[in-house]
């Protein structure tokens, strides 16, 4: 069996990286897809753990993230249709109409 | 079984409602749009009714998934009354700035229901649900004004980073689940008492939640997002989620740190305390600079958030935890009367195209609107401390807790920073009476009763606060067995 410090360190891994991408990527897509990584990563120390602890909840955790993980991308993608339509561009760096 | 179900009543009434209302509006002619406005109004007193008269005895429901305590009732109080507000500045501001679209107040109502089940969580499961319920519809409120660019790019904003603080929210339940074994509340708590929890994975956990709810809350540093989101979103949205969205936060922030990690002080107070002075310094600094009154506003909500946040720094305390948290309540109440008035005249002023929102345009209200500028002067006051309003017993109160605690340090920043901020907060009271001007301002009623109501709340609350702050005193966190 695989132990489970190696589920939590590529977990962890995932979410690094997708915390980065955030930061780093001026997509908004790609930012977007880099927060869906960070939740990913999540669901997959919550299974992980499930497993660990021999218990149920944080399996059905995971589908609560999935579903609100849905409903995000629902709203997310339209509000960046809707600025592409008027900007178009999805770079946060031109994102710059308010300052101070 | 029924019982579960009366405790989570006000919620289920609220979202309920909500549902209903996008079908009934359906059937409401587009000329009569007021109808909406009303019925919301209504779903709204409803839904404090059964929080008023609801559960007495503080007790959980759903297998110890929610919790109906005095604290949640307390900020349940808080969510709907700024609902009733949210909509009264909103009604005429959308019809004036051309809007007018009914969903504005279903989405107002998810959003609230999403708040009050944050108060009530009791798991971290609900949390997060109640997190996402509440944010949400707000990414979508945030955009309402879906022709201009300024809103649409504070919507993004907001969404972005607002699911980027999410993200670390689950992530630090995650593992806090597996440095526990629960996602309970309880459960975490009896799993470090017991000594069966890993104290580095619990640690890395609650910072990591800390980090989530500090992007809710508008905690430096991360509040990058704030004055943008403020600024671009239309102002009644601003109003709104600039009390609702924070107590929220907060109500999260109180519940868990103070109830699940007690045993971590060593490790968390630090942090906290660097948090709440950082918050309470780059907030009043900054605001000193901003010309635009929605930025202001938006650097002072900052501020505020450092204020209240000193408060989670009695974690551990156990009796001085209580009186904290229940100063933060008060706090909390203090700037949503506060805050709506404020709201309240900015949109007055506000005209179309995102005119009348420069300092420069409040030159000569002093003159032209004695009574309006009689109530901003009265906010303004209040936002600073000056008794005898609110915001002076909000601030008496928390400070008091922080000094009680022995963070003398810390509530010397508190004060210097209150010092500060008269500069700029007096600064909008020397514009209006003392430079001449002919500023524009709107009729719209239903915001000029919200300025005149939340005025005179302010101050004469102030003079009579002992029933309110007694009742914040007696709504304490429950610990669920």
């Amino acid at each position: 069996m695989v132990p489970i410090y190696y589920y939590i360190a590529l977990s962890a891994i995932l979410f690094t990286l997708g915390s980065l991408g955030v930061l780093i990527r001026r997509n908004a897509i790609i930012i977007f897809m880099s927060v869906e990584l960070m939740l990913n990563a999540a669901n997959l120390a919550f299974v992980a753990f499930a497993r660990m602890h021999g218990g149920l909840s944080g399996q059905i955790f995971v589908f609560f993230v999935m579903a609100v993980a849905a409903a995000e991308v629902a709203v997310g993608l339209a509000l960046i249709v809707k600025i592409f339509e008027t900007k178009h561009s999805i770079d946060i760096d031109q994102m710059n109409m308010m300052k101070g | 079984m029924w019982a579960d179900r009366l405790i989570l009543l006000p919620v289920t009434i609220l979202a309920a409602w909500a549902i209903l209302l996008t079908l009934v509006d359906l059937y409401i002619p587009e000329d009569r749009k007021g109808i909406t406005a009303s019925l919301s109004a209504l779903g709204l007193v409803l839904a404090l009714l059964a929080n008023w008269f609801g559960v007495r005895q503080p007790q959980t429901a759903f297998f110890g998934m929610a919790v109906a305590d005095g604290f949640a009732s307390f900020l349940n109080t808080i969510f709907l009354l700024s609902g009733l507000f949210g909509i009264a500045v909103a009604y005429d501001y959308l019809r004036r700035q051309n809007i007018a679209r009914s969903e504005y107040y279903s989405l107002m109502l998810f959003s609230i229901s999403g708040m009050m089940l944050m108060g009530m969580a009791a798991d971290l499961i609900m949390v997060f649900i109640a997190l996402e319920l509440l944010s949400i519809p707000l990414y979508v409120m945030a955009g309402f004004h879906r022709d201009r660019l300024d809103s649409e790019e504070a919507a993004l904003k907001y969404f972005l980073l607002g699911a980027f603080a999410g993200g670390f929210v689950v992530y630090g339940i995650a593992l806090a689940y597996g440095a526990s074994g629960s996602t309970r509340i309880a459960g975490i708590l009896s799993a470090v008492q017991s000594g069966s929890a890993s104290p580095v994975l619990l640690t890395i956990g609650a910072v990591l939640i800390l980090v989530g709810l500090g992007f809710k809350v508008a905690a430096v540093p991360f509040h990058m997002w704030t004055p943008d989101v403020y600024q671009g979103a239309p102002s009644s949205v601003t109003a709104f989620m600039a009390v609702g969205a924070k107590a929220a936060g907060f109500a999260a922030l109180l519940r868990v740190f103070l109830l699940a990690f007690p045993t971590l002080s060593d490790q968390l107070i630090p942090l906290l305390w660097a948090l709440a002075a950082l918050t309470m310094v780059v907030g009043n600094v900054i605001a000193i600079a901003q010309s635009n009154i929605k930025r202001l506003l938006a650097y002072s909500s900052i501020a505020h958030a450092g204020y209240i946040l000193m408060a989670t720094v009695t974690l551990g305390q156990n009796r001085l935890m209580t009186d904290a948290a229940s100063a933060a309540l008060f706090y909390l109440f203090a700037y949503l009367l506060t805050n709506f008035g404020a709201w309240a005249i900015v949109i007055l002023l506000e005209q179309q195209e995102g005119k009348g929102l420069n300092l420069q345009d409040y030159a000569g209200l002093g003159k032209k609107q004695p009574a309006l500028a009689a109530a901003m002067t009265v906010f303004m006051l209040s936002l600073t401390g000056v008794p005898p309003t609110m915001g002076f017993l909000g601030k008496f109160y928390l400070f008091r807790a922080v000094l009680e605690g022995g963070f003398i340090g810390l509530a010397v920043i508190g004060v210097l920073t209150s010092l500060v901020s008269a500069y700029y907060y007096l600064r909008v009271v020397i514009v209006m009476y003392m430079q001449e001007g002919e500023p524009l301002v709107n009729r719209d009623v239903l915001v000029r009763w919200t300025a005149a109501l939340t005025a005179i709340a302010v101050v004469v609350l102030s003079l009579f606060a002992t029933p309110l702050f007694q009742w914040a005193s007696q709504a304490t966190l429950y610990v669920a067995k």
